[in-house]
Parts: structure tokens; sequence; C-alpha cells
């Protein structure tokens, strides 16, 4: 039978709901036991969090003051030792468990499955390569623990319950390294719903051309109670902050609207967006390949159109 | 200080990749293949802290057949004063990568690793980690930003939450994100240069590593595609779809 570990993203206290899709596809193995482990300098309010996630049996928290912020190079030996005891352990596909996650499986000597979509049986799962122009199947070893990340647009994430499950306080004596120092966060301040778990993302591309007129796309998204996004090259031309690229080299996300202003569809973009529920696209170029995916699409001037949007909102 | 630049060669980024209709692979026969785009960025990297002064030596390294030579060469041109090519007609996954180059590592000695965050046909994002866990040495992955001083790197990193920084003692492996730099072209002259560069051959036997398939893949699909949608003639127009799939 499998039990499987998972492990918990956090910041500031707060658990990041991708632990709880990692959640659900554990429990597509129909496990055993599903642990989550929450590694923190203070971890008592997460794991709260962690502990009322359906389908957890039970939460582990490992505290020093060297885990308050996520440096693989301390986490992965903990995670390793914690890890003897379990047929799996996953995290999600976020930065965080993309940094971490390899650095585990390697002191495991074992492989690591990159983000997993559809879970076939206990080692064997579906994930996309090519930006997503294919779609494989892999076995991973019998014998071998399964490391892997999950991809966090494939699954909805596991329900808030009332009665919490149990949490465990537990050591380890492995030595942690001091080669590898924080130094600060630079977090975009933003009161705007989370990329990653907004139900509506309106993104906006080079088309849009200033940092400036980006205000037009904010204002939309204000309009609608949505995240906001942007293309790579919106990005890249300093229009805004890193952390809001959708795509094969971004985030991958899953709203159920998404909304693509100026932005013309390349592969590595669309990649990031294939799983939302409905797609929008508004480009003043009839041939965008934009226009192949989008549920609805609408040919003009984001310009004229974006305050026409408004108006008719309400 | 010596600096080591993973290089491998994939499928182009602007090709669509084709699954085969037999689900036995995709299509890659005649297909365009170049460097891969962060590998690009962390070759260029690497060539800035030479032009620096702060590095003596770059070395790129590709794992991959026979004919590799000339993608190799493309590095060289690049700037890269030597490069290693590890022979091997199999696939290669990270893991076995990893030992490749914890192999290379610790015959080269470098002050410094510098490695794709992914490579673009795999997309596993694994190598740099591994090899850094290998090796039992700091990791700094996405990076943005890298300033090397005193035996350290300072790094940025783009992370969900936004950017992060880290410090790093050397040596340190270090995987590139897309904004890291923008690489030079190769230049007519540096074409020439590059073919009296010395290119390394080894086989994994040299290496005393196994190529191991780790991950088995059975199977290749091609994704679920999305059906083309609806064209609306203005803003109106689109409000009253939305509304009518119940979304505003
Ligand atoms: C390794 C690699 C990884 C990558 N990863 C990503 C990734 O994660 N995410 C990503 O997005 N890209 C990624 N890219 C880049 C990708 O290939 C494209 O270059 C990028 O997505 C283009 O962004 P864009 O659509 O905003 O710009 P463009 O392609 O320049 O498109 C701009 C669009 O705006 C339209 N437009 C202009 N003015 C107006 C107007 N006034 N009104 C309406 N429409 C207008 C134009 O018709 C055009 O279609 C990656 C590339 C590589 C090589
Ligand atoms: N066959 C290879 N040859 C050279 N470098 C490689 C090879 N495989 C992986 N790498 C390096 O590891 C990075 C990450 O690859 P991956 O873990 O496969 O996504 C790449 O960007 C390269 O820098």
């Amino acid at each position: 039978m499998s039990k499987i570990l998972v492990i918990a993203e956090h910041l500031n206290g707060q658990l990041n709901t991708a632990t709880a899709r990692a959640v659900s596809a554990a429990a597509a193995i129909g496990p055993e036991a599903i642990d989550v482990l929450v590694l923190a300098d203070n971890a008592d309010a997460i794991a709260t969090q962690a502990a009322q996630i359906s389908g957890v049996s039970k939460v582990l928290t490992l505290t020093h003051a060297e885990n308050a912020h996520p440096m693989a190079a301390v986490l992965a030996p903990q995670i390793a030792a914690v890890a003897a005891g379990y047929s799996h352990v996953f995290a999600p596909s976020t930065t965080f468990g993309k940094d971490l996650m390899p650095r585990v499986a390697a002191l495991l000597g074992v492989a690591q499955v990159s983000d997993v979509m559809t879970v076939e049986a206990a080692h064997t799962f579906t994930r996309p390569i090519y930006a997503g122009n294919a779609i494989i199947t892999v076995e991973t070893p019998a014998a071998d623990i399964v490391v892997a990340t999950i991809r966090t647009a494939s699954w909805k994430a596991a329900v808030t319950v009332e009665a919490s499950a149990p949490i465990e306080v537990i050591t380890t004596d492995v030595a942690l390294p001091s080669h590898t120092r924080f130094v600060g966060l630079e977090q975009a301040r933003s009161d705007r719903p989370d990329l990653q778990s907004a139900s509506r993302v309106v993104s906006g591309g080079r088309g849009v051309g200033s940092k400036e007129n980006f205000a037009v796309i904010y204002q939309l998204a204000d309009k609608l109670g949505a995240g906001v996004g942007a293309s790579r090259a919106a990005v890249d031309a300093g229009y805004c902050p890193s952390d809001m690229q959708v795509g094969q080299t971004g985030k991958i996300i899953a709203p159920e609207l998404y909304m693509a202003i100026g932005i013309s569809g390349a592969i590595q973009h669309l990649t990031g967006i294939k799983d939302a529920g409905t797609i929008v696209a508004i480009n003043k170029d009839t041939d965008a390949p934009i226009f192949e995916v989008a549920d609805i699409g609408l040919v003009g001037d984001l310009f004229q159109i974006i305050p026409e949007l408004e108006a008719a909102i309400g | 200080m010596k600096i080591l630049v993973g290089y491998k060669r994939v499928v182009d980024y602007n090709v669509r990749v084709q699954v085969k209709p037999d689900g036995s692979g995709v299509a890659t026969d005649g297909v365009k293949l170049s460097a891969n785009p962060f590998d690009d960025i962390a070759l260029e990297e690497a060539l800035r802290l030479h032009d620096a002064g702060t590095a003596s030596e770059v070395v790129v390294v590709g794992i991959g057949p026979e004919d590799l030579t000339a993608h190799l060469r493309n590095g060289l041109a690049m700037g890269a004063d030597r490069a290693i090519h590890v022979t091997t007609d199999a696939a290669i996954q990270p893991l076995t990568a990893a030992r490749i180059f914890l192999k290379l590592v610790e015959a080269e000695q470098p002050g410094l690793v510098i490695l794709g965050k992914q490579a673009i046909d795999d997309d596993a994002n694994q190598t740099g980690q591994m090899l850094a866990a290998l090796w039992d040495r700091p990791q700094a992955t996405f990076a943005s930003k890298l300033v090397i001083a005193d035996g350290k790197a300072t790094v940025t990193r783009e992370v969900d939450a936004g950017l992060e920084t880290i410090e790093v003692d050397l040596p340190a492996v270090v995987t590139t994100d897309l904004r890291l730099n923008e690489p030079r072209f190769i230049k007519l002259p540096d074409i020439m240069k590059a073919k009296r560069k010395p290119i390394d051959v080894k086989s994994l036997a040299d290496l005393g590593v196994e190529a191991g398939e780790h991950l088995k893949t059975t199977h290749y699909a091609a994704p679920v595609g999305r059906s083309k949608g609806v064209m609306v003639t203005d803003a109106a127009a689109l409000v009253a779809a939305l509304k009518d799939k119940g979304l505003l």
C-alpha cells in the first residue's frame, strides 16, 4: 500500500492552496495514508490549516530557525530523512516545489517526475513535455520512492473540512548546511486575487505598449475582481513584474475565465492557460494565433475596446 | 575561477512538435535543432563574468550523440574557451545528466556551474538541483541576477511570490531564468576562430556513469486540443456572451 508525504508550501504563516492540490493528486493514488510535512520556523498556524485539508491523515511539523525561508539546500536533507517511511513524496510544481524536489530526489538516489497531470497507477503518471505539445506516460521503478511535483493547474484543491487531522511534532538529526543564506524577498504588494488561484484572470501582452498603459489592464481586472497576468514579452519590456508571467516558463494557471489582451498566443504562452475554463482574446490582428484557442474572440484595438467593455459590464 | 556551462541541444523553440500517430514518440526527423534557450543565457552569463575578469575559463558541456560537435562549435564561437562532449546515443535523463556533471565537476574543479533552469524538450527542470545535491553544494535556481564577489554569489531568483535574493558560498550551481541577460549573437570571424578551440570527447564509460533509464516513457499522446470558439463583433456582444456562459 502507498503512504504519501506531501510537502506543505507556505509563506508568511499562510498555507499555499497549491498544497491542497498536491493532496488531491496523492488521494488519486488511493493510499493508506497522506501525511503533510510542514517545515518552518514556527509551524503551528500552518499545521492547523493543513490539518483541515480533506484526506489528510496527519500533519508532521519540523521546526528549525533555519526553516524560516524555503531554502532547498536546507529543507531537502530533512525531507529525505523523513521520506524513508513513505512510498511517495509530492510537492506542488510551483517555484517552491521545482527548486526543492529534484534535490530531495537526488539525495534519495531516485528520478523525479515533474508536473504530474494525471495518476494512472501508483507508479504511472502523465506529464507534459515540449511546452505541452506532447503528453507522456511515465513509469517509475517499482522499488523506488516516487518523488514528484504536481502540476497544480491539473488538480482541484482538496476541500477544507471542519474536523482536524492530528498534528505531530517530529525532529531529525541531519546536519543543516550554512552555505546558503536568505537575504530577502521582494514581493509585489497587491490586493488583487492571487494569479495562481484566481477564478478570473486578465492578462496583457506586448500590445499594451507600456508600463503606463498597463493601467488599463489593472482597471479592467479590478472591475472583474480578477487577478492580473502577462506575457513574457510584456514582462521583458518592463510593463509589469516577473511574477505575473504566464506560460511554459512562468505560471501555469486554470482560471474559469482568462482574458488575453494584446497577446499573440505563442505556444509558450498557451501552455500556461490550456486548462482555463473560458479563454477570451482581444487582439487587433485577425490572424493572431490566440484566436485559434479562444472561446470568444474580438478583433479590435484594446484601447478602444476596454473602456467599452467596462461600460457594458456596468 | 573556471565556469562549467550546460549546453544542451534541443528542438528549436519555434518548432511545433508533433506526436507520432502510433504514440511511440515525437517526430524529430529533420526538425530544426538549436541550443536550449536557457543554456544560451547560461553561456552568456559565464562570458560576461569572463569579460569582467571574474572568470578565467569558460567550458561548455554537451551530452549527446556524435553529431553534437557542430552545436558545441556554436558555443565556442559565442566565446567559450573549450568544450567537453560526453558522447552517448541514449536519451539522457536529468539524474544521469547530474551524475555526468558531477564527474566533470570532480575533474575540472569549477568555481561555478551554470545550467539552464529547464531544457525545453523534456521540460524537467531538475538537473541543476540534482547536481547541487550530489555535489553537496549550494544551488541558486531561476536566477535573474547574479553577482560574484568574495567567494560568494548573490543571486536574485524569480519565484512565484516575487524576487527572492539569496547568498551562496562558492562553488555553487546556478540555473538561469529568461531575464538574466540577452545572449549575444555569434559573429562570423568567431566561427572561424572556434574551429581551433579544443573539444574534449569522453564516453559514459570514461566517466564511469551508466545511462540508466530511471523513468520509462510508455506512451506519447497529443494534448487535448481546445476547439475554436466564436468571434464577436463588439464589446457589448462579448459581455453578452460571457453572461450567457454565467461568467459575469
Ligand atoms: C524558452 C522560452 C520560454 C518562453 N516562455 C514564455 C512564457 O512562459 N510565457 C510567455 O508569454 N511567453 C514565453 N515565451 C515567449 C513567447 O515565445 C512569445 O515571444 C511571447 O509570448 C509573446 O508575447 P506577446 O504575445 O505579448 O507579444 P507579441 O507576440 O509581440 O504579440 C503582441 C500582440 O498584441 C497585438 N496588439 C498590438 N497592439 C494592439 C492593440 N492596440 N490592440 C489589440 N491588440 C494589439 C498584436 O496584434 C500581437 O498579436 C518564451 C519563449 C522562449 C524562447
Ligand atoms: N544532455 C545535456 N547536455 C548538456 N546540458 C544538459 C543536458 N541535459 C541537461 N543539461 C543541463 O541541465 C539543464 C536543465 O535540464 P533539465 O533538468 O533536463 O530540464 C539544461 O538547461 C542544461 O543546462
